[in-house]
């Protein structure tokens, strides 16, 4: 390689962890990585949670999270070992030669401080230009990436501005001091779809015409296979396959790979509803307090029994809301719900206990919704003893019974959420929604923290239950993946109204309105130029109108 | 200023007079249910029931209570705290040269202790964990482990008695030299600096590592910035609020609870004013200290409100 910006020999990297109630030890999380980068290439980093992928890319900063450490290895930037810098000569390597660019931008940006301070900090603190050269060069990285009013764009603080315009602020403070190398980490996995291609296409623009170097983490293919030249996959700290972006998406060699660009492979044929509706929501126009705009405007859907209704939106289109709404969290201010041939009272409380277990819930987060200190077998014995009284034996007999349909097993009974991975412990929820016999599960973005092929696993999982148990499924979610995927309805909702709802085939075919269009082609494709294609149909759209 | 930021202030400050108005009727209530009655003891064991009756008549003391608390309180509102019963001097007179003094020291050991609490809470940031860190911790949790007397004591002991550099009582008089002042109060002060610093330090070093756990404290390493400008610029704006609150309280603490140094250190402040007049049962003088006091409390506590607010970058620059 001519000129190698970024060059990585057998990289090791070890955290030291420490499980409760046992001694602390070391583990090996990045186990011999090589690298290599040449000015102005863009690597893409792919992988799955744990696979190491952001510890490799802050590791050209020096830069170790949470006690992890680089324990051997060489990482060459510009010709020089940052491994063995002292911390003063590291520091003047970072945010002048190597800058970053963090998942979430509406948490790396100080609260205290205008969004203008923060951009140019890095350049005046290594004392790359003056105040004046820094604010200008600013600007211009403002009027490159697309914000609006870039003059003045500056002068705000970060909760003045929306979560895409400050994923490109990001981008501008990582481009200011005119660095070498950039790390992105995830840059737009935090947006909504649409935005997240107006922000991929700046940022693409942006390293095209700074002729920077990048690392680009992501656990999104598609995504990376827009912007990157090369692509590394990895999976638990070792390198799975390594090659040009169009090898890799087009003619993947290992079967780990294969997998990846293949998610998503679940072939669901829509079913027509057979049976009278379980669930019909009744012109529900609901408000967060009383003098507030409604965040749902007159939606009314329905939902047969063994189907699944999948709502699909942006962040702030209503659709948790109406979850809120039907489960009676939020008395809606208009309308109403029936619900199994008969009408739901408006509040939780006034609910009957068939009401409430008739009707149960899977979150995003299995995280949270699960209290840590109790066992799987506590967790979802605990709806088998609410609604049907069951104890001892009995309890723990139907609760073996549930672990196997999730294809768990009875060794989890008595183990902990912290010891289950993030794919089990969201299957441990399911069993607990499945506990208390239900007609209707509703199902808030249970894909969305988990990675790909463990999200295809729970889908597979979810749809093979619904088969079984005939049950009835509210999907949630921004993932028009998914949707496609399982749904057997679709309702698409923008700013609290009902913009599209339908079957399935009918909602995903011309001639669509202007919205469920712009979401549509905002979703990234499997392939090379996906991106280029979007952009200029968008402004061919636009054109036209 | 916005409109939004201004509201809530004033609601705060409305809130602050609310307050301090209930507390008013708290102190005229809690003085009258004492037992014990000024006119018996101003005229002793001895005297006759009617010599009693005649006195309690003059000085008001057979109206009713809500009569008596509206012409107190009306009286206090223009200045006019009433007469002391023991000595016939006017309390507001006297009590505004307690008070002097009493400010005097609570401000000069603010000005030192304050910026040095919260420098110390920097450093020990910086070295987490590390010998300046348990060092600034140790020394600041023996000073606060110790008791105030025994501090003030130990300090006179070797500055006044060994070394002799500071005199060991601090009597001040009207129309002191400054530096006379500032020398008698050197020891009283130190004692007092001693006793608050662990407080605000360690309030500061918790509520900087709080924030030092935050993704821009990352941003920062990863522009980088060295230890103690991120901690100066970046974390220590957003830890402002639980800081500012812990030092209100201690500058209270200066005004109204410092009886024992000053007990220590014969320094004619407050608490000493206010020892004396409890002992005599004078009830004016200890309503008006009292009144004094919570209102000393109400009002820092409403700035430390204020500081809060405005150093929300949410609330100073809406959407």
């Amino acid at each position: 390689m001519a000129d190698p910006l970024l060059e990585i020999r057998n990289l090791k990297i070890e955290v030291t962890i420490r499980p409760p109630g046992e001694k602390p030890h070391d583990i090996t999380i990045v186990k011999g990585i090589d690298l290599d980068l040449a000015r102005g290439k863009v690597l893409g980093l792919i992988g799955e949670s744990g696979a190491g992928k952001s510890t490799i890319g802050l590791s050209p900063a020096g830069y170790g999270r949470g006690g992890v450490r680089i324990t051997g290895g060489e990482v060459k930037v510009n010709g020089r070992d940052i491994l063995q810098l002292s911390k003063g000569a590291l520091r003047n390597v970072r945010g002048r030669e190597v800058c970053y660019v963090a998942q979430s931008a509406a948490a790396a940006f100080n609260p205290a401080h205008r969004l203008m301070d923060q951009v140019i900090e890095s350049t005046l603190f290594h004392g790359l230009a003056s105040r004046s050269e820094a604010v200008a060069r600013a600007v211009k990285l403002f009027r490159k990436l697309g914000l609006p009013d870039p003059e003045n764009f500056g002068q705000r603080y970060p909760h003045q501005v929306s979560g895409g315009q400050l994923q490109r602020a990001m981008t501008a403070m990582a481009l200011c001091p005119e660095p070498d190398l950039i790390i992105f980490d995830e840059p737009t996995t935090a947006l909504d779809v649409t935005t997240q291609i107006e922000v991929l296409a700046a940022i693409k623009d942006a390293i095209q015409d700074t002729g920077v170097g990048a690392l680009y983490i992501t656990h999104d293919l598609a995504v990376v296979a827009q912007v990157s030249d090369e692509i590394m996959v990895l999976r638990n700290g070792e390198l799975v396959e390594y090659g040009e972006t169009r090898q890799i998406i087009e003619d993947p060699q290992e079967e780990y790979t294969k997998a990846l660009v293949s998610v998503r492979s679940i072939n669901h044929q829509a079913k027509a509803p057979e049976e009278a509706p379980i669930l019909s929501v009744r012109n529900i126009t609901a408000a967060y307090n009383k003098s507030a705009d409604p965040v749902l405007k007159d939606i009314s859907v329905e939902l047969s029994p063994g189907q699944t209704l999948a709502v699909v939106g942006e962040s702030g289109s209503g659709k948790s809301t109406l979850a809120r709404v039907i489960t009676g969290l939020l008395p809606p201010k208009v309308g109403q719900i029936d619900f199994a041939g008969r009408t739901l009272p408006r509040a939780l409380k006034q609910r009957t206990k068939d009401d409430l277990r008739e009707l149960q819930m899977i979150y995003q987060m299995a995280d949270v919704a699960m209290n840590p200190r109790h066992t799987v077998g506590t967790i979802i014995g605990r709806p088998l003893e609410f609604y049907f009284g069951l104890k001892g034996k009995a309890k723990r007999e139907r609760v073996n019974e549930l672990l196997d349909k999730i294809e768990m097993g009875e060794g989890f009974i008595d183990r902990y959420p912290a010891e289950l991975s993030g794919g089990q412990k969201q299957r441990v929820c399911i069993a607990r929604a499945l506990a208390a016999k239900p007609k209707l599960i509703i199902c808030d973005e249970v894909t969305s923290a988990l990675d790909p092929l463990v999200a295809d696993g729970i889908l597979k999982l979810l749809l093979k239950l619904q088969e079984i148990e005939n049950v009835a499924y509210l999907f949630i979610t921004h993932d028009l993946a998914t949707v496609k995927a399982i749904a057997d309805s679709i309702a698409v909702m923008y700013q609290g109204e009902l913009v599209r709802y339908g079957p399935r085939e009918q909602v995903l075919s011309p001639p669509f309105d202007d919205y469920t269009d712009l979401l549509l082609a905002s979703v990234p494709q499997m392939r090379v130029g996906w991106l280029e294609e979007a952009l200029a149909n968008r402004r061919m759209a636009s054109q036209g109108n | 200023m916005n409109l939004l930021v201004l509201k809530l202030i004033a609601q705060r400050i409305a809130l602050g007079i609310l307050l301090l108005f209930l507390v008013s009727i708290l102190i005229f209530a809690g003085t009258q249910i004492l037992p014990g009655d000024v006119a018996q003891s101003i005229l002793g064991q001895g005297a006759t029931d009617q010599a009693l009756a005649n006195l309690r008549r003059e000085m008001g003391l057979d109206d009713p209570a809500v009569t008596r608390y509206f012409n107190w309180l009306g009286g206090i509102l223009q200045g006019d705290m009433g007469t002391a019963l023991s000595n016939n001097r006017d309390i507001a007179s006297s009590l505004w040269g307690r008070a002097q003094n009493t400010l005097f020291l609570a401000f000069w050991t603010a000005l030192v202790a304050v910026p040095l609490a919260i420098i110390l809470g920097l450093v020990a940031v910086r070295y987490q964990n590390r010998w300046p860190d348990r060092a600034i911790s140790g020394t600041t949790l023996t000073a606060i482990s110790l008791p105030e007397f025994f501090v003030g004591y130990v300090l006179m002991y070797f500055f006044a008695v060994k070394l002799g550099w500071f005199p060991s009582v601090s009597t001040v008089y009207d129309g002191m030299p400054f530096a006379d002042r500032m020398m008698a109060i050197a020891l009283p002060a130190a004692t007092l600096t001693l006793i608050i610093l662990a407080h605000m330090m360690r309030m500061t070093r918790a509520a900087i590592l709080n924030v030092m756990q935050s993704a821009y404290v990352e941003t920062a390493e990863l522009k980088g910035l060295g230890g103690l400008k991120i901690i100066w610029r970046h974390a220590f704006p957003n830890s402002v609020a639980p800081v500012v609150n812990v030092v209100m309280l201690n500058l209270a603490f200066l005004v109204v609870g410092v009886v024992v140094i000053e007990v220590i250190f014969v320094y004619p402040g407050l608490g000493q004013y206010l020892i004396d007049h409890v002992a005599k049962r004078d009830v004016p003088v200890v309503q008006a200290v009292g009144l004094i006091f919570a209102a000393v409390y109400i009002g820092l506590n409403m700035v430390a409100d204020i500081v809060s607010i405005l150093a929300n970058p949410r609330l100073r620059h809406p959407k």
